[in-house]
């Protein structure tokens, strides 16, 4: 195991490095000069003179970009040109936010996905199958920030239990932060809980037609004992690589659903900085949301590894 | 494989027949035959968009604004008095194309891409790290980042969009690729003689497109879930160019007082993503390897 941990680690170096590169070279990406890209037509040279430096677009490219390296491994992403303070500490001050609207949208979509799923296998060419699949197949295809505006005019019409805007952080009220966080976190679940569904689904149907479960039954197991026991745990390994992925897809519906219901996390200050072109929050979110996803992935290749000896071994 | 099927029968049109089989089978296939039935529906819609737009998805008229649905105007109009179904009906156009254009863009990157890394060993490696990076960011916040850095226009919106795609895309058609690579005709096409891009194309794409036919549909659908979300933020086509999510973003403030501008958009939206995952399951059922051989 320990062999496979730094394996692991080793192999993620030329990722982590790639990763770090695409997002330097964002800035490259700009058509002309990103100094007057951020500034409006009206500025002024003196103006345009101190973002150019700010950006170090006055210096030599590979010196720029040593620069950047350098800060970059004392955790310093610049300073924001916009609300001028530095990046890093404007980002950690709302990732709690976002990762905790993503992490209770993870555990939400992967209870009621893998729940929906089993049913939907076990009860396989029945009505309640092609209903929970229907389902999910609906769920896949909604747009989900449209579906967050649905239910807030929903919300606001018919029950106005569930507050939009004003977000109350957890620490203040536990309460307030429920109410506040239930919207949100159901239309940022709605389309994951339909893959997981759709996955665990096919997974299952797969195993539960193996020899072994055969035996099982043969055997005289009672049928919930053979769908947990040796049905689910079995079908769970492709589903657990499934959700590393699916964290992906999360992270980044977290930002623009926290565009919809206004919570003031990091989708709003990496949307606000890509309205405003202001380039090192840009380029240090990306570079967050991407350490994010690298490092549960790195966490479920652990897990895998745990589940299913032959991936340590291989 | 047809022309040596089609020597062994001793026929000559054999390919016509095979297409018409496949068809029938396609259609007996419930997901696509919906699937095939809701894309077309919206396909043609757009299609004849200036044909049968009641009115210029354009022009404002201040005399009906934020009207509910009603007979002139069926699904109501928005806060400059423009007509919804007929900003949804030219909206569909954009978005289609823009997904339409991104599917492509995203098959040809991705074929080049994954059948390099699968194919040649050294080249793997490199290459898929390079993917893996690529996915390491959320797609959405990829595309919004790179459409906001080049500036909002409806070209940079297919680059963004076709970026954020083709990783994935690659990684299918690298995997189908290391599959047929290790083929026994392809082996044999080696033992003749035949070059590396010969065989590549003629032997080991030829014989991978299945994933990726079904792969597509999705990026189609993704593409125009994603449009709408660039659109909805405000890095998407400039306005007053008519997509789902531009009209949808128009909606938003209004979204108590005048609910059916977010909602029309966002049906539209749902039964063509609907349409085209209803689609690529259907091609996932048919194509699927195992099914394939069964039924050969």
């Amino acid at each position: 195991m320990g062999r496979f941990v730094v394996r692991r680690l080793l192999a993620s170096i030329p990722v982590l490095f790639l990763v770090s590169l695409i997002t330097f070279g964002l800035l490259w990406l700009v058509p002309g000069d990103p100094a007057s890209v951020f500034l409006d037509a009206s500025a002024s040279a003196a103006d345009l003179d101190r973002v150019r430096h700010e950006l170090g677009l006055d210096r030599p490219f590979l010196l720029r970009m040593g620069e950047w390296y350098l800060r970059l491994f004392q955790g310093d992403l610049g300073t924001s040109l916009l609300l001028d303070r530095s990046v890093t500490s404007a980002i950690l001050e709302r990732l709690p936010v976002t990762l905790s609207l993503t992490a209770l949208a993870f555990l939400f979509s992967v209870a009621i996905g893998v729940a929906a799923g089993t049913l939907a296998a076990v009860r396989h060419g029945t009505a309640a199958d092609q209903g929970l699949m229907a389902m999910a197949l609906l769920g896949l295809s909604i747009p989900e920030f449209w579906l967050g505006l649905v239910l807030i005019w929903l919300v606001a019409v018919l029950l106005p239990i569930f507050p939009v805007g004003d977000y109350v952080p957890f620490a203040k009220s536990p309460l307030q932060w429920a109410r506040h966080i239930a919207l949100p976190t159901f239309t940022l679940a709605c389309v994951q809980m339909g893959f997981i569904a759709r996955m665990t689904r096919s997974s299952m149907l797969e195993v539960l037609s193996q020899d072994f479960v055969r035996t099982a039954r043969a055997k005289g197991l009672p049928e919930p004992y053979i769908v947990i026991r040796h049905g689910l745990v079995n079908a769970m390994v492709p589903i657990v690589t499934v959700m590393g992925i699916m964290v992906g897809a999360l992270l980044g519906g977290a930002v623009v659903t926290e565009q919809v219901f206004s919570i003031p996390g990091m989708g709003r200050l990496v949307i606000g900085a890509v309205l405003a072109r202001d380039f090192p929050v840009i380029q240090g979110g990306l570079l967050f949301l991407a350490l994010i996803y690298l490092t549960v992935n790195f966490v479920v290749d652990l897990l895998y590894a745990v589940i299913d000896p032959r991936v340590r071994l291989g | 494989m047809s022309a040596a099927s089609a020597m062994a029968d001793g026929k000559s049109t054999q390919d016509p027949s095979r297409a018409s089989v496949f068809a029938r089978r396609l259609f007996a296939n419930r997901s696509f035959a919906i699937g095939a039935a809701l894309v077309g529906m919206v396909v043609v819609l757009a299609l004849l968009a200036p044909a049968i737009a009641p009115y210029d998805p354009l022009k404002g008229n201040f005399r009906a604004r934020m009207e509910a649905p009603g007979l002139a105007h069926w699904m109501g109009t928005d806060h400059f008095g423009r007509d919804i179904l007929s900003r949804v009906l030219y909206g569909a156009r954009v978005s289609l194309q823009i997904g339409f254009l991104v599917t492509l863009i995203t098959a040809a990157t991705g074929v080049c891409i994954g059948a390099m890394a699968g194919y040649f060993r050294r080249l793997d490696g490199p290459i898929m790290r390079l993917m893996d990076a690529f996915m390491a960011f959320p797609s959405i916040i990829l595309a919004i980042a790179i459409s906001s850095v080049l500036g909002a226009s409806v070209v940079n919106v297919i680059i963004a969009l076709s970026i954020a795609s083709t990783p994935h895309t690659a990684r299918v058609v690298r995997a189908s690729v290391l599959v047929v690579r290790e083929m026994e005709y392809v082996e044999a096409a080696r033992a003749l003689g035949a070059g590396h891009a010969r065989i590549l194309v003629r032997h080991v794409l030829a014989n991978s497109m299945a994933p990726l036919v079904v792969r597509m549909t999705y990026v189609f659908a993704v593409a125009i879930l994603n449009e709408a979300v660039l659109s909805f933020i405000g890095v998407g086509p400039p306005p007053p160019t008519p997509t789902f999510g531009a009209i949808i973003a128009n909606g938003r403030d209004f979204i108590v007082a005048a609910p059916w501008i977010t909602i029309a958009p966002g049906l539209a939206i749902l039964v063509s993503v609907l349409g085209l995952n209803l689609l690529g399951d259907g091609l996932r059922d048919l194509l699927d390897p195992r099914m394939k051989v069964a039924t050969r």
